[in-house]
């Protein structure tokens, strides 16, 4: 068995709102991540979604720790990197790159093309063979822009084409592990398939993996090996892609999967819908017992009171209920 | 044949050529009429300034000479328009009977020195200080915050009133600088002192929001430096906002410096700034009012022309612009 690039025990990040200024006190702690055990395998591709604030941008940001876990243990490639400091991190950076959600606001409105995916190889301290301005041409036509617009300022650019320039940056350096922080979700639909594609074809050349945190089901069924569905900071599930889409076990995940829309106006109307009842708890205050167990529509007294732990059920799929849906 | 090879070579030439930012932004500039007009005015007075020995010795005037031929029995200067002349372009001063031209000349180089020094080091003061606190917050930016706050609020013009004199005799005697030269270090310290402030928190927020953007994500991501993150992330965004300021602040401290001379606190007396030269004029103006308009619209220039320069480089440095 080949070990994984990435794998995540028991990681936790809290992070404190404060009231005041120069004599600030403490106010109380969102949970953002409340316990994440998982592991990436080299050239996967794990989807990891849930609803907006359940914690997977913070996932993804703890991993590259772009914020440092309050506890747990961050292993990349054997190595546990948890409690490095910035400057032991820095080699590892160019092993490990993000992609972000909004194109508009991850590239410097001041820096042209060029010197925005070029400032990977300066900050890296490496020179490509055949120079970085060569490099950065060969980047740009890789990701489908054209090589002679290195010069030109992200805003000159479309949302799709922003996109592949972030890409370009990401990829720069051949990381083997990229995390793509909703990476389509800010773009139209026609250029999400390109960009999911771009990456497809990137990770068959490179064989690097993916985080892809994403809220659009469709999307991580197109481009995942497996997916995690995540609640206020928890894993519910975790399961191969298969697995998941055809039999999810989860009420939550089975409530997510019943609101992907159908292309098939019949097939539509006769499917089951699960409405979930109210709001995503606070993460300032989660709900005693299971987190979900506010929503649920198959709450018991149990489910209130116990926690429960995410139990192997299956080989490759993993779940937290006390009351799992029937196989 | 050979012709049209040649014009088709030319038009492909043309479809590639790849300008440098700089160039675009110089572009866009010599684009704006009001611009170039406004940075040629700017440019005539400054260098009109800094060149005043030269320009008064080929009109053959000078700064301190009178001219008692030009005065009437009253001491007024003769003929209209401030008794301007060919000889005297601007006229002459009412009482002595000195040359306008050359003591505005002379003038607007102490003025224009107090105006870019204090602009240049308030601006500078205030984005280093603005960009730290901004970038990385915690305590210090709150103490910076409270002190800047009592910076602001405190009535910096009755304070320089009441320490120039003192101040000034402690520079003297320290010997850094003698006579309007110490005048002028102590004017040029309070400005900075009570300058930096407005600045540092105009740069404060811009960074403290541009540091929880995705970009700067990305280059913490890259593993860049804070000090690479400050200088090439956040400081490229800064520039426009530090220009538009210089362009306010210039003027600002240049009829700041005016102000302070005209209410006896800078510069004196026989040396000749326009607040010098204003409150002068404000004793003659019923009996001689070229002596007043002509250097007020000589300052106005100045000041206006600098304001449109200011906004027309803004222009030119923003990408967002127009492309073209």
């Amino acid at each position: 068995m080949t070990e994984p690039i990435l794998k995540l025990e028991g990681l936790t990040k809290y992070f404190d709102t404060t009231a005041g200024g120069i004599f600030s006190r403490k106010k109380g702690t969102v949970k953002a991540v409340d316990g994440i055990d998982l592991e990436i395998m080299p050239g996967q591709t794990v989807g990891l979604v849930g609803e907006s604030g359940c914690g997977k941008t913070t996932v993804g940001r703890t991993v590259l720790k772009l914020y440092e876990p309050t506890s747990g243990k961050i292993v990349f490639e054997g190595r546990d990197i948890t409690n490095l400091s910035r400057h032991d991190m820095k080699p590892l950076r160019a092993q490990m790159q993000m992609i972000f959600q909004d194109p508009f606001a991850s590239l410097n409105p001041r820096q042209t093309v060029g010197s925005l995916i070029g400032a990977t190889f300066d900050i890296q301290g490496i020179t490509p063979p055949g120079g970085v301005k060569v490099e950065v041409e060969r980047l740009m036509e890789r990701v489908g822009l054209n090589p002679e617009h290195v010069n030109r300022y992200p805003h000159e650019f479309s949302g799709g084409q922003r996109q592949r320039i972030g890409v370009a940056r990401a990829i720069a350096l051949k990381p083997k592990l990229i995390v793509a922080d909703e990476p389509v979700s800010a773009l139209d639909v026609s250029i999400q398939a390109q960009v999911v594609n771009l990456l497809d074809d990137l990770q068959n050349e490179f064989g690097m993996s993916y985080l892809f945190v994403a809220h659009d089901l469709s999307v991580v069924q197109h481009i995942s090996d497996r997916v995690i569905v995540m609640y206020l900071g928890k894993i519910m599930e975790d399961a191969d892609k298969h697995d998941l889409f055809s039999s999810p076990r989860h009420p939550y995940t089975k409530a997510l999967l019943s609101a992907v829309p159908v292309p098939d106006p019949i097939k539509g109307r006769q499917r089951e819908r699960i409405i979930l009842q109210g709001d995503l708890p606070s993460p300032m205050n989660p709900p005693s017992g299971c987190v979900f167990n506010t929503r649920c529509w198959k709450v018991q007294e149990k489910c209130r009171t116990d926690v429960p732990a995410l139990i192997q059920i299956a080989p490759n799929h993993r779940l937290a209920c006390h009351f799992p849906e029937p196989a | 044949m050979a012709d049209v090879a040649v014009v088709d070579s030319e038009v492909a030439d043309a479809t590639v050529v790849q300008r440098t930012p700089r160039q675009i932004a110089w572009m866009r500039f010599r684009r704006n009429k009001v611009g170039v007009i406004s940075a040629c005015v700017a440019l005539f007075f400054i260098f009109g300034a800094y060149l005043a020995p030269i320009i008064t010795r080929i009109l053959g005037l000078s700064n301190t000479k009178t001219y008692p031929e030009t005065l009437n029995g009253f001491a007024m200067p003769v003929g209209g328009a401030g008794g301007m002349s060919l000889s005297h372009p601007l006229g002459v001063e009412p009482g002595a009977g000195r040359d306008l031209l050359a003591l505005l000349l002379y003038g607007s180089r102490i003025s224009f020195s107090v105006a870019i020094i204090t602009s240049v080091a308030s601006i500078g003061l205030g984005m280093l200080i603005g960009i730290t606190t901004g970038y990385f917050r915690g305590k210090v930016d709150a103490i910076v915050g409270r002190f800047s706050d009592f910076l602001l609020s405190f009535p910096s013009t009755f304070m320089i009133i009441a320490l120039a004199l003192p101040l000034t005799q402690r520079v003297e005697a320290l010997h850094i600088a003698q006579d309007n030269g110490a005048r002028i270090v102590v004017l040029v310290v309070f400005f900075v002192f009570f300058g930096w402030p407005g600045f540092a928190r105009l740069v404060r927020s811009q960074a403290f929001s541009m540091r929880e953007r995705d970009f700067v994500m990305a280059a913490q991501a890259l593993g860049a430096s804070s000090w690479r993150i400050i200088t090439k992330e956040l400081l490229p965004n800064l520039w426009p906002t530090a220009i538009v300021f210089l362009s306010i602040s210039l003027p600002g401290y240049l009829a700041a410096e005016a102000v302070f001379s005209f209410l006896g606190v800078g510069v004196q007396a026989p040396a000749s700034t326009f607040g010098l030269v204003l409150s002068d004029a404000v004793t003659y103006w019923r009996d001689d009012p070229a002596y007043l308009i002509i250097p007020s619209a000589y300052l106005i220039i100045i000041v206006l022309s600098l304001n449109l320069l200011g906004d027309a480089i803004r222009d030119a440095l923003d990408p967002k612009n127009s492309p073209s």
